[in-house]
C-alpha cells in the first residue's frame, strides 16, 4: 500500500536533462538490498557524490544545494526514466521522499512503476516546466483537479489515465483492485484453457 | 516474491512461474553462491528459499539448465507462440522472436502477474519494421537492429509493439531473430516479436516445457494463424533495405548514437556524450583504440553467436595487453560450445571462458572492466558506466568484436574475414 495522494505543496528541485535513466536515477551498484528500502542514499549516486561509491556530497548537484532540501518534487526532461526497467529507481524516489515528478515525457514501464508506488508523474510542455523553474517558487500539486499552479496564480492542467488517478487518489494496490475480478479472471481463463491447453501446462509435465 | 509473502498473498498457479539465477550469479569458475556482488549471496539464498516455499521452479547457481533468463526460457521451451510471458527485466521482448507477446515488467507488476495471474495494460500503438532484401556478408542481426537504432534513434519505437517483418528478418535464424527483438526495448518499444513459422517450431519441437504428442500437432496448426493479415494497418511503418546494413558501432552513451564501421562521428554529435566517450566530431570510428573486448549478453551469447566468432578467431590472438572475456549466454550454450571445441579458440586466442550468466554486461558493484577503460561489447547498454566505473562501451555484433579484439582498435569484421 502506498500513501494516497491528494494534493502537494513544494518547491520543486530542477533536474531537467533529456532521458535520464534508472541507471542514473540509482546505480546498480547501489542496490545492495533485495528490499524496497535501503535505496534513499544511492539514489542520484552518480552525481550526488564526488566519486564513484563515495558518500562525499558533491556541492554542485542540486540535491545537495540546502535550498531544495525539502523538495517533494521533481522537475525533469523528456523520456524521463527510461533504461533498465528496475524498480528500486521508484524505490529510491519514494524513500528518499519524493512524491511526484513533472516532465515533459516519461519512459513508460518508469511511469508505471511510479503510481504503483504512490508517485504522480505529472506530464507538463517544456514551456511550462521551464516557466516552473524559473519561477522558483514552491507549486502546488492538485490530483482531483489534474491541476498544477505556481502562486501568482498561473496554472496548468495535466493528463493522467482514470484507473492511475484512482490508484493514487486511494493509495490503493493494483492486486486488491484485479482480485476483485477473480471469477471473471478464472472463468477467462478456463474458456482459453479448452482453445490452448498447451498454454497452460507450465513446470507440470 | 518475498514481498507477496509478506503481504499474505499466494501465487496463483506456481507451475507458470519459472525462476533463475543469473544477473547476480559469479563467472568465474568454479563459482559458489559467493558472489562479488554487494548483497548476491544473500540475494541468491533469499531467492532459493523464496522459490521453495512458493513452489516456483528454480533454475539455481549450478543447474545444468541455468542460464540468462532469455536464453534459457527458449533452450527449455518455456517461450511458445501466442503467449504472454513477461519478466522483471526489460530484454524480455528478446522472446517476441518466438511470436510471443513478451515484455520487461517492474517487480510491483511482477507481484501482480503472479497473484493474480493478470496484468493490467494500455494497449499499445502498432509499428511494423520491414528489412526487405538480403544481408551483405560480415553483417548481422545486431547490425539490423542498431541500423534502426542508428537512423530512428533510441525513442523512434515509443509506445509501440513492434512487429519485424520481411524477407531478411523470415532468412534469419532464431538465435538472430532473438538478437534483434532483443533490442526493441533500447528502440524504446514496449515489445518486438516475429511472426512464428517452421523454422520457430524446429526449434521448440521436443523442448522441455513445450507441448508433445498431439498437443504438439494442435499448437503448431493454432501458431499457423499467427501472422499479420495482408491488408493489416499499423499506426507506423518503417522500411529498411538490408542490403544496406553495414557493421554497425556505437560512438555515444546511447544505443541510437551509432555509426556504420566506415564513418565518423556526426558533427552534430552530442558534446556531453562525446566528452564522456572521448572522441571527437569526424573522427573516424575505426581504428580507436580499445583497452577490452566482452562477448556475452542476452543479445549475443547463443551458440550461433560464438560459433560465428570463433570461426574468425580460429588461429589469431587478441592484441597484447587486451583483456577479452567470452560469457556464454547458458550453462547449455557452454556445454555445447566446448563439446564443438569453441572453448579452446577462444581460450587459445586469449579470452577467458566463463560460466554462463550476465557477467560484466552490467556493473552492480562486483566485477567489472578497469575504471574509464573503452570495451568493445556485444552487450545492448552503452549507457555511462554500464560495464564499471566510467567505462566507454562501443556495442557491436560479435564479428566486429572479435576483430576489434585482435586489432586492439575498433575494426571491421569483413577485412579480417577476407584475409
Ligand atoms: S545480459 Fe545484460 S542486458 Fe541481458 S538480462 Fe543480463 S544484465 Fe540484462
Amino acid at each position: 500500500m502506498a500513501n494516497p495522494f491528494t494534493t502537494l505543496t513544494s518547491l520543486p528541485m530542477p533536474l531537467i536533462r533529456d532521458n535520464i535513466d534508472t541507471d542514473q536515477i540509482i546505480p546498480s551498484r547501489e542496490m545492495k538490498s533485495t528490499g524496497k528500502t535501503g535505496l534513499a542514499d544511492g539514489l542520484f549516486a552518480g552525481w550526488r557524490y564526488t566519486e564513484i561509491g563515495g558518500r562525499d556530497p558533491d556541492p554542485d548537484f542540486v540535491m545537495n544545494d540546502p535550498f531544495f532540501s525539502d523538495s517533494r518534487i521533481i522537475l525533469g526532461g523528456e523520456n524521463f526514466g527510461c533504461g533498465s526497467s528496475r524498480e528500486h529507481a521508484v524505490w529510491a524516489l519514494v524513500e528518499y521522499g519524493f512524491r511526484a515528478v513533472i516532465t515533459p515525457s516519461f519512459a513508460p514501464i518508469f511511469a508505471g512503476n511510479c503510481v504503483r508506488n504512490g508517485i504522480l508523474p505529472v506530464v507538463l510542455d517544456s514551456e511550462a516546466i521551464a516557466t516552473i523553474e524559473q519561477g522558483g517558487l514552491p507549486v502546488t500539486i492538485d490530483l482531483p483537479e489534474q491541476k498544477v499552479s505556481i502562486n501568482e496564480g498561473q496554472s496548468w492542467t495535466f493528463p493522467i489515465d482514470e484507473e492511475a488517478k484512482a490508484m493514487l487518489l486511494d493509495g490503493l494496490d493494483a492486486i486488491d483492485l484485479s482480485l476483485k475480478m477473480a471469477d471473471d479472471i478464472a472463468a477467462w481463463q478456463k474458456a482459453d484453457q479448452t482453445r490452448r491447453p498447451w498454454i497452460y501446462l507450465g513446470a507440470e509435465q | 516474491m518475498n514481498s507477496l509473502a509478506e503481504a499474505g498473498r499466494k501465487v496463483a498457479d506456481p507451475a507458470r512461474v519459472f525462476a533463475v539465477t543469473d544477473h547476480i550469479v559469479d563467472t568465474r569458475s568454479g563459482r559458489t553462491d559467493q558472489t562479488l556482488m554487494p548483497g548476491g549471496q544473500a540475494f541468491i539464498t533469499e531467492t532459493r528459499a523464496a522459490a521453495k516455499a512458493a513452489g516456483i521452479t528454480l533454475f539455481d547457481v549450478n543447474d545444468p539448465d541455468q542460464g540468462i533468463v532469455h536464453v534459457i526460457s527458449p533452450e527449455l521451451g518455456i517461450v511458445l507462440p501466442g503467449c504472454t510471458l513477461i519478466a522483471p527485466d526489460s530484454h524480455t521482448c528478446t522472446q517476441g522472436a518466438f511470436g510471443a507477446l513478451a515484455w520487461g515488467i517492474g517487480s510491483s507488476e511482477a507481484e501482480h502477474a503472479m497473484a493474480t495471474g493478470t496484468l493490467r495494460l494500455a494497449k499499445p500503438k502498432s509499428m511494423r519494421v520491414t528489412f526487405t532484401g538480403k544481408l551483405a556478408e560480415g553483417t548481422t542481426a545486431k547490425d539490423m537492429i542498431l541500423m534502426l537504432l542508428a537512423n530512428h534513434g533510441a525513442a523512434g519505437g515509443k509506445g509501440h509493439a513492434v512487429e519485424f517483418a520481411g524477407e531478411a528478418i523470415t532468412a534469419l535464424d532464431m538465435e538472430g531473430r532473438m538478437t534483434l527483438c532483443n533490442m526493441a526495448t533500447e528502440f524504446s518499444a514496449m515489445s518486438g516479436f516475429i511472426a512464428p513459422d517452421d523454422k520457430t517450431y524446429t526449434y521448440l519441437k521436443g523442448r522441455r516445457y513445450a507441448p508433445g504428442g498431439a498437443l504438439w500437432d494442435d499448437a503448431v496448426a493454432s501458431w499457423q494463424s499467427l501472422r499479420s493479415d495482408r491488408q493489416a494497418s499499423f499506426a507506423q511503418e518503417i522500411n529498411i533495405d538490408a542490403s544496406k546494413v553495414a557493421p554497425m558501432v556505437s560512438w555515444g552513451t546511447n544505443p541510437g548514437q551509432t555509426i556504420a564501421i566506415d564513418a565518423a562521428v556526426p558533427s552534430e554529435a552530442d558534446d556531453r556524450s562525446l566528452e564522456y566517450i572521448a572522441l571527437k566530431k569526424g573522427q573516424p570510428i575505426k581504428g580507436v583504440p580499445i583497452d577490452a573486448a566482452f562477448i556475452g549478453s542476452c543479445t549475443n551469447s547463443r551458440l550461433n553467436d560464438l560459433r560465428r566468432a570463433s570461426a574468425l578467431l580460429k588461429g589469431k590472438k587478441i592484441a597484447d595487453g587486451m583483456k577479452a572475456i567470452c560469457v556464454p549466454g547458458s550453462t547449455r550454450v557452454k556445454r555445447e560450445a566446448e563439446a564443438e571445441g569453441i572453448d579452446l579458440i577462444f581460450k587459445n586466442a586469449g579470452f577467458e571462458w566463463r560460466e554462463s550468466g550476465c557477467s560484466m554486461c552490467f556493473y552492480a558493484g562486483g566485477e567489472s572492466f578497469a575504471a574509464g577503460s573503452r570495451v568493445i561489447s556485444t552487450t545492448n547498454r552503452n549507457f555511462e558506466s554500464r560495464q564499471g566505473p566510467n567505462v566507454k562501451t562501443h556495442i557491436a555484433s560479435p564479428e566486429t568484436v572479435v576483430a576489434s579484439a585482435i586489432a586492439g582498435a575498433i575494426a571491421d569484421p569483413r577485412e579480417i574475414a577476407n584475409g
